[in-house]
């Protein structure tokens, strides 16, 4: 048994960019329960993050987009974007290039994976980092699910991959921390920008922390284009902690739609068994 | 109609800060590397953000687009609105109805 955490936040780059733009008492309420959620991190005492992201053509364009990639490097890079933009100095992230390959080769074993030497991270990584892993001591393993470019992986192979990432972390000794990151409803980067369906996120949070697999698969991506916008698609970062957290249920620390952040702003912790 | 080659160009700027400092210093010489149409090439240099958002740039690529060439973000969000207005709906991409989506 070597997953010794599982959890899930939110990545939007006006989290750290935009942040004297919010409504500060929810805001900081946000901050707070990302603060717990690293703090019980750092409890179970982790030799690697993996986080599941869902990274936004930063590395992976639709000249060569892989469905499911794993970083493989003993260091990484971010942001890409701009600093001032981000509000995140740019520098150098530690990797385990080794632990990176062993990993790649149990998931390969049930799971095709694209793996990468080279990864500069976007916000989609970052942001959680900021707030996960502020001093950046811990070794990071990337992993990326295509949430932006379709033809997008379905949702039972987004399982799949959580259910394989799962089984290398429990072959291995080192103790991994996994924290998959994405949005629920949001319409990033879009005239729609701010708009958050309540209803629907708290929903598919009902259904994710119970980890009602049925459920969770059920999900159409005509019905979360429409009900939950293409930021929706990133549900698939969440599929894959349940996947690798099945038959475990989840504690939500934080929801609070925070409209300038373009998402409502989620922490959850899954129990680990 | 080559939006493959509009968002390559914008993927490409994002990930190098070279090829920024080239497009800065000749727009001309860049954009001749792409294939691009004489209304893409208009929207591009302009810029005219809203068509371009029009055109089905995604917004992840189209949002660095904008910063780097002045937009803040509240003047991002309203150019998209604008476009809207100006030139009709999205033309393709992710952005159109999502009745092509199974």
């Amino acid at each position: 048994m070597s997953l010794v955490f599982a959890g899930v936040v939110s990545h939007a780059p006006g989290i750290t960019g935009r942040a004297q733009r919010a409504e500060p008492a929810a805001r900081d309420r946000f901050y707070a329960a990302l603060d717990r959620l690293r703090l019980e991190m750092e409890e179970t005492r982790p030799d690697a993050l993996i986080v599941v992201g869902a990274e936004h053509f930063a590395n992976f364009f639709m000249n060569n987009m892989p469905s499911l990639c794993i970083g493989m490097s003993d260091h990484y890079e971010g942001p890409i974007e701009d600093e001032q933009w981000l509000a995140i100095k740019r520098r150098r992230i530690p990797g385990n290039a080794a632990l990176s390959r062993v990993l790649i080769e149990r998931v390969m074993q049930s799971c095709d994976v694209a793996y990468a030497e080279e990864w500069k991270f976007d916000h989609g990584i970052m942001v959680p980092l900021h707030f996960l892993t502020p001093r950046y001591d811990l070794p990071v393993i990337p992993v990326n699910i295509n949430c932006q470019g379709p033809p997008l992986i379905p949702l039972h192979r987004a399982w799949a991959f959580g259910k394989a990432l799962r089984d290398a972390c429990d072959a291995i000794p080192e103790r991994i921390a996994l924290v998959g990151t994405g949005g629920i409803s949001h319409w990033p980067a879009t005239p729609d920008s701010g708009k958050i369906n309540v209803e629907w996120d708290q929903q598919f949070l009902q259904r994710f922390l119970a980890n009602d697999r049925t459920a969770l698969l059920g999900y159409t991506d005509a019905q979360t284009h429409r009900e939950a916008g293409q930021g929706g698609f990133e549900i698939r970062t969440f599929l894959s902690v349940a996947a690798a957290t099945e038959g475990q249920t989840g504690q939500l620390y934080c929801y609070e739609p925070i409209p300038i952040f373009a998402v409502g702003c989620t922490v959850a912790r899954m129990t680990v068994a | 109609m080559s939006l493959y080659q509009v968002q390559k160009l914008i993927y490409e700027l994002n990930r190098s800060p070279e090829h920024r400092q080239r497009f800065v210093a000749d727009r001309a010489a860049v954009l001749a590397t792409y294939e691009l149409t004489a209304e893409e090439l208009q929207a591009i240099e302009q810029p005219d953000i809203g068509l371009m958002y029009v055109m089905g740039v995604n917004g992840q690529l189209l949002m660095h687009y904008a910063a780097l060439r002045g937009f803040e973000w509240d003047a991002y969000i309203k150019a998209m609105r604008d476009g809207l207005a100006q030139h009709g709906a999205v033309r393709t991409g992710l952005y159109v109805a999502a009745g092509s989506l199974s």
